[in-house]
């Protein structure tokens, strides 16, 4: 099909892409390091949806999209925090209080949401794109790569971060360390539960970050249950990427462009369903896994509480 | 930081004048945990370049000791002092920053990280990792313990004895003035621990101070300069380098002995040197001729990290003990599963009474009368959150006549733990008791009560008294000769090979998933034995 | 991704009790407790967005218990609720984390929607009714197989697997609805099935007998759990794999029968609601039982009988929330807030019952060690 490969349609695919991808990246570079460490963050839909709530009411009276995404990611690490209390510090199980979080959230949104606007939608000005010189006068795709609203170059520089952290710091080594045997950390004198506090914190803010961008950049309004499974999404991305950074581009790209593909392939007049298109991603990490079954691994102490004197 | 402690100069200090203050002291240590007092009063001073054993039964209060001085507990009274200084331990990072370097008995690296990750962890400055300061700071400390280990590996790439020498170096990485070993050589083969002993002289010849902590006699008196003998909390005697020197070795043992039971009679069913009869007992056995199990050239995978098994045969006859040893982790899980039925092997043949049993389930070799005790009680052996009375038929869930037709029959499994318990002398409040609540040597009673009901044809044991007291492993011993008298055939698998050559009549080495030999137990087998493994490790060395 | 992650049978401790004062009364403040800590909180939040909490809570009870019709509702609506929350007691005490109820439900429904209206002019109603309860529930199971063969040969992570597979689920459901079972009507639903040919009611109510069917289901959960060898090796399976491989329990099958039950379970709360209330499907529709319904079985401890008071709660907190929430200008999502705070406030009675049943003041599980030293 050689009208597949028009500009109109390449550049729908790329840019739908990246508005889907950015917050899945960030969410999942969140939750790697929160699964390095041995936390499963279940409630990370909870938290990408406050931020986006949250973000979105910042952006909307400050005119600020910066304000917006910090106000998102500040309230994230607040959500973050009743994981840090009753699963790292109280030890409780962290599937129940994630699911519990993500509950929450979805309501404690929504009734604000009505309680501030009722049945309106406000709608947010478009998000100012950075134009990166030269690059983004590149034929066919350069506009749209390179053209971009600046969080997303943000995103690809976390990524960056993430795996310079993992791989080339202390705080990486011993997330890594927290997440596989905590035991041997608190024996090296490192608190596990700071570790862990750290890493759950991050993950926090890096999930409001990705609520708000997607309600700021993304959407441009909010609407309850705006992040409508990103959470999840993320979270089963994160388990593929295993603590590798990079992994999680690709993955969060591949799920972000098949959320858009479908408007892609309608500018070039085929019509398929959105649901197929959308559950693609899914079906084929389904495969991957029926095929690459016995490879998959992840953190042995993943999702346990660890108590001192309880080893 | 002391001098001597740093770097590669402290083999060069060939000795160090003794200092006025021991390098760590406890005076008067007590510490209590409800219902049981693990230490009374406890005082004991290590000093540099000396080894100081400490010498106890399990139980005796030596690891709460231990915990105190690493950080993680701390004392209800008492004083500490290191160098002569007052100390207060905060926590484990506070310990290390005083100079105590910890090596736990059970190895505490992280298999999936390298042997360089492992050690820089709470160890480097900074936020960036430092790796080539540590590469250099590895190439020291290994050059000076004459250690060859590669730093890039992962830990799970090292052998056991390779893994305790990065543990010593991580315990020695910010210079340290005293290390605590706890019971260093319970994982190694007898190389290992000539290796172990060959790094030790050097570090006492560096000036540390080193507290060696062991249940075994033997090793007190070859490795320490002083012996503190812990029983029950407090120190029931001590032996300084004058005793260690003066007295004759079964002089010494005697003494040890009177100070750790009152009286040179007492069973000590955990001090190999007071063995003495086991031999002609086992003689007396009567035996089947024909064997009762029989594994031949049977090959199996390990999974789950364990060792699998290559090609082993074996036969054990009724009112036979065979005895398997080995370094953990050479496929004896993997061997005992495989009988049991737990796993599948993927070549052999198993039989029993003479009847392949190749494709037969765990429950049907249960009925069979092949039972299995497994060593890892808590992980598998029992539900810790189930009534003791669950737990007694767990391994029977369906059968009469604790369900009939699908449905429980509560009245039976009640009654058949109240059976148990009395028949078994299980210490338990009562049969409703949850069975994670009870001690170590209950639980190890009620597993032997469930597998050794009706009539067992043969019991495979694994690790059958590992980590009990004296006086249930002298019990669980007592039940095991029992079974062999009415003519059951025995197979128990250990790392302590004093109680294989305590219990068994013929030995097997099992190295690296295979059969190295078999060795009647009697004059000379323990060396044989050691020969076997040595050998055997050897080889393994140079492929 | 193998991992030893907590199960479900281990975050509350559903080890078989016998059921005397003292553990009634304990169960209950650990049950009531919370429930009574979230309807607080939840009061506070409506006064703080300037509601009245306590017309409000009138409310619900007015629309949900005191109006007759109200009160059928709540009943109805029990049905979906008790079998969803039997389907998930069922894959929970076996340790299997089944978070896809969603993508199984929907499947289901669309099947059962698409099929009833031509199946049930074909054949009686009864039979047509049995036939379609039978094809939710295999579609249902179908859709657990794949986690827990993954699960059982791979040990695979369930939880990723049933969400993802939950994903495709709804996807699929609302492909078939946009497709080969499209009905007459211009949006995109199936055909409506005739409301006289829909399940039959409890005679002068307008409750549905897929109530009856719900209680029947979970009665007999509970007794597979409380009487049979069965149900033990699940819930030994649940409470300690490693010793449920050892004593010989067939640890695979088990997982994918548990599975497969728990599918099937979902799966007749699909059909129910489709032939006892809606009668059609449409697509995007989604009433996302799932993650609400995970509360009440842990509130009920896993415990198939005591589930069905939670569900009667939730069914009222739902039935009547609507008419409040309408009567407040909020949006129904409220319940979801009640809900999350019910699970939160649960997990934080469950700790410090805990401690204070072990009787201890700072760090938990230090005897444990002490016992080892």
């Amino acid at each position: 099909m050689p009208e597949l490969l028009t500009t109109g349609f390449l550049t729908a695919l790329v840019v739908g892409g990246l508005v889907a991808g950015v917050p899945l990246l960030f969410a999942s570079l969140g939750e790697i390091l929160a699964e390095a460490a041995g936390v499963l963050n279940v409630g990370l839909e909870g938290m990408m949806l406050t931020g986006a709530f949250v973000g979105f009411i910042a952006t909307l009276a400050t005119h600020d999209v910066w304000i917006g995404l910090a106000a998102g990611g500040i309230s994230g690490l607040l959500v973050s925090l009743v994981m840090v209390i009753l699963c790292i510090r109280l030890g409780l199980d962290q599937i129940v209080v994630g699911v519990a979080i993500v509950l929450t959230a979805e309501g404690t949104t929504a009734v604000l949401h009505a309680t501030l606007y009722g049945d309106s939608y406000p709608r947010l000005d478009a998000a100012p794109p950075l134009a990166i010189p030269f690059l983004s006068e590149l034929p066919v795709l350069g506009g749209s790569l390179f053209n971009q609203p600046p969080a997303v170059y943000l995103g690809f520089i976390l990524v960056g971060v993430v795996a310079w952290l993992l791989r080339r710091t202390s705080v990486g080594l011993h997330l890594r360390a927290a997440g596989e045997q905590p035991g041997s950390l608190d024996a090296a004198g490192v608190s596990v539960v700071r570790v862990r506090t750290l890493a759950e914190l991050a993950c926090g803010t890096l999930a409001g970050v990705a609520g708000a961008y997607l309600a700021i950049v993304g959407a441009g309004t909010f609407v309850p249950f705006v992040t409508n499974g990103m959470g999840f999404i993320a979270i089963v991305i994160a388990m593929l990427a295993r603590g590798r950074a990079w992994w999680a581009v690709v993955g969060s790209f591949l799920f972000g462009m098949s959320l858009s593909l479908t408007t892609a392939l309608q500018l070039v007049g085929i019509d398929v369903p959105v649901d197929v298109v959308q559950m693609l991603p899914f079906v084929s990490v389904i495969v991957v896994l029926i095929i690459f079954a016995r490879d998959a691994r992840l953190p042995s102490a993943l999702g346990l509480p660890y108590l001192r004197g309880s080893r | 930081m002391t001098q001597g402690t740093t770097g590669p100069d402290f083999v060069r200090h060939r000795s160090v004048p003794p200092a006025a203050a021991p390098a760590v002291e406890l005076i008067d240590i007590t510490k209590t945990f409800p219902g049981v007092v693990a230490n009374d009063h406890v005082s004991l001073a290590a000093m540099r370049g000396e080894v100081l054993c400490l010498l106890g039964e399990n139980g005796a209060g030596k690891s709460t000791l231990m915990s105190i001085l690493s950080g993680i507990y701390r004392p209800d009274d008492g004083r500490i002092l290191v160098d002569g200084h007052a100390v207060t331990i905060e926590s484990p990072r506070h310990s290390r920053d005083l100079g105590i370097g910890m090596v736990y008995q059970h190895l505490s690296l992280i298999p999936t990280l390298t042997v360089l990750e492992n050690l820089m962890m709470g160890a480097n400055p900074g936020l960036t990792l430092n790796g080539d300061q540590a590469r250099r700071r590895f190439g020291e400390l290994a050059a000076s313990l004459g250690v060859s280990v590669d730093p890039e590996v992962r830990a799970s790439s090292l052998s056991l004895a390779q893994q305790q020498q990065v543990e010593i170096i991580k315990a020695l990485w910010k210079g340290s003035r005293v290390l605590i070993l706890d019971e260093p050589t319970s994982m190694l083969t007898p190389q290992g621990i000539a290796e172990l002993q060959a790094v030790l002289r050097g570090l006492k010849r560096s000036g540390l101070a080193i507290i060696f902590i062991t249940h075994k006699l033997h090793e007190a008196t070859a490795v320490g300069d002083r012996v503190v003998i812990l029983k029950q909390g407090r120190v029931a005697g001590r032996l300084d380098p004058a005793d260690l020197v003066g007295l004759s070795h079964a002089d010494l043992q005697q003494r040890i002995v009177m100070m750790m039971f009152g009286d040179t009679t007492a069973a000590g069913a955990d001090i190999a040197e007071l063995r003495d009869v086991a031999g002609s007992r086992a003689a007396s056995r009567p035996r089947t001729s024909e064997p009762l199990l029989e594994l031949a050239g049977v090959s199996a995978d390990g999974g789950r990290g364990e060792r699998g098994i290559e090609d082993v045969s074996l036969d054990v006859r009724g009112g036979e003990i065979f005895g398997v040893a080995g370094v953990d982790g050479s496929g004896q899980r993997t061997l005992a599963e495989v009988i049991a039925g737990q796993r599948q092997h993927s070549g052999g043949t198993i039989r029993l009474a003479g009847r392949p049993i190749d494709g037969l389930s765990i429950s049907a070799r249960q009925r069979l009368g092949l039972r299995y005790v497994t060593d890892d009680r808590l992980g598998e052996g029992v539900v810790s959150s189930y009534p003791l009375s669950m737990n007694l038929v767990l391994k029977r869930i369906g059968q009469p006549p604790f369900w009939r037709r699908g449905r429980v029959n509560r009245a039976a499994i009640q009654r058949n733990a109240v059976e148990a318990v009395g028949a078994y002398d299980i210490r338990t409040p009562s049969v409703d008791t949850r069975i994670g609540k009870l001690s170590g040597g209950n639980i190890q009673k009620a597993l032997l009560a469930r597998e050794l009901y009706l009539s067992p044809r043969v019991v495979v044991f694994n690790k059958p008294t590992h980590g009990l007291d004296v006086k249930t492993i002298a019990a669980i011993r007592e039940r095991i000769r029992g079974l062999a008298s009415d003519g059951v055939a025995i197979v128990v698998i250990s790392n302590d090979l004093d109680e294989l050559l305590d219990l068994s009549d013929r030995v097997a080495v099992l190295d690296a998933g295979r059969i190295a030999g078999v060795v009647p137990t009697g004059q000379g087998a323990e060396a044989r034995i050691g020969e076997l493994i040595v050998g055997v490790t050897t080889r393994q060395a140079v492929e | 991704m193998t991992a030893p992650l907590g199960s479900p049978e281990t975050v509350l401790d559903v080890a078989p009790v016998q059921w005397r004062g003292a553990a009634v009364v304990d169960a209950l403040v650990r049950s009531l407790g919370p429930i009574v800590l979230a309807l607080l909180t939840c009061g506070l939040i409506l006064a703080i967005v300037g509601r009245d909490p306590v017309s409000f809570y009138a409310d619900i009870l007015q629309a949900g218990v005191l109006r007759p019709s109200g009160l059928q509702d709540s009943i109805t609506r029990m049905a979906p609720i008790l079998l969803v929350a039997g389907g998930m007691i069922v894959a929970f005490r076996a340790g299997m984390w089944n978070l896809g109820s969603d993508g199984q439900y929907l499947l289901a429904a669309a099947f059962v929607a698409g099929t009833a209206p031509s199946l049930l002019a074909a054949v009686s109603a009864p039979l047509g009714w049995l036939m379609l309860g039978l094809l939710g529930m295999a579609v249902g199971a179908a859709w657990t197989i794949i986690p827990a063969w993954l699960r059982a040969r791979y040990g695979l992570n369930e939880i990723v697997t049933t969400l993802m597979m939950s994903f495709v689920g709804s996807g699929l459901a609302n492909l078939l609805v946009k497709g080969p079972f499209d009905g007459p009507s211009t949006v995109p639903q199936t055909a409506v099935v005739d409301v006289s040919l829909r399940l039959a009611t409890l005679p002068g109510t307008r409750i549905h007998i897929g109530v009856i069917v719900a209680l029947v289901a979970v009665a007999v959960v509970y007794l597979i759990f409380s009487r049979t060898s069965f149900g033990m090796r699940v819930d030994v399976l649940g409470a300690n794999a490693r010793a449920a491989e050892h004593v010989g329990i067939g640890v695979p099958r088990l997982i994918i029968v548990t599975f497969l039950a728990s599918g099937a379970l979902m799966g007749l709360a699909a059909a129910v609601d489709m032939l006892g209330i809606f009668g059609y499907m449409r697509a995007d529709w989604n009433p996302a039982y799932g993650l609400k319904v995970v509360p009440l079985v842990f509130l009920a401890r896993l415990n198939a009988l005591a589930v069905i008071p939670f569900a009667a709660f939730f069914s009222v907190l739902s039935i009547g929330g609507e008419y409040a929430a309408r009567r407040a200008q909020l949006p129904s999502d409220f319940l979801l807030l009640a809900i999350g705070l019910v699970l939160t406030f649960m997990v934080i009675t469950q700790y410090l019952t805990d401690k204070r049943e072990r009787g201890e003041q700072i760090l938990p599980r230090r005897r444990a060690a002490a016992a080892r030293a």
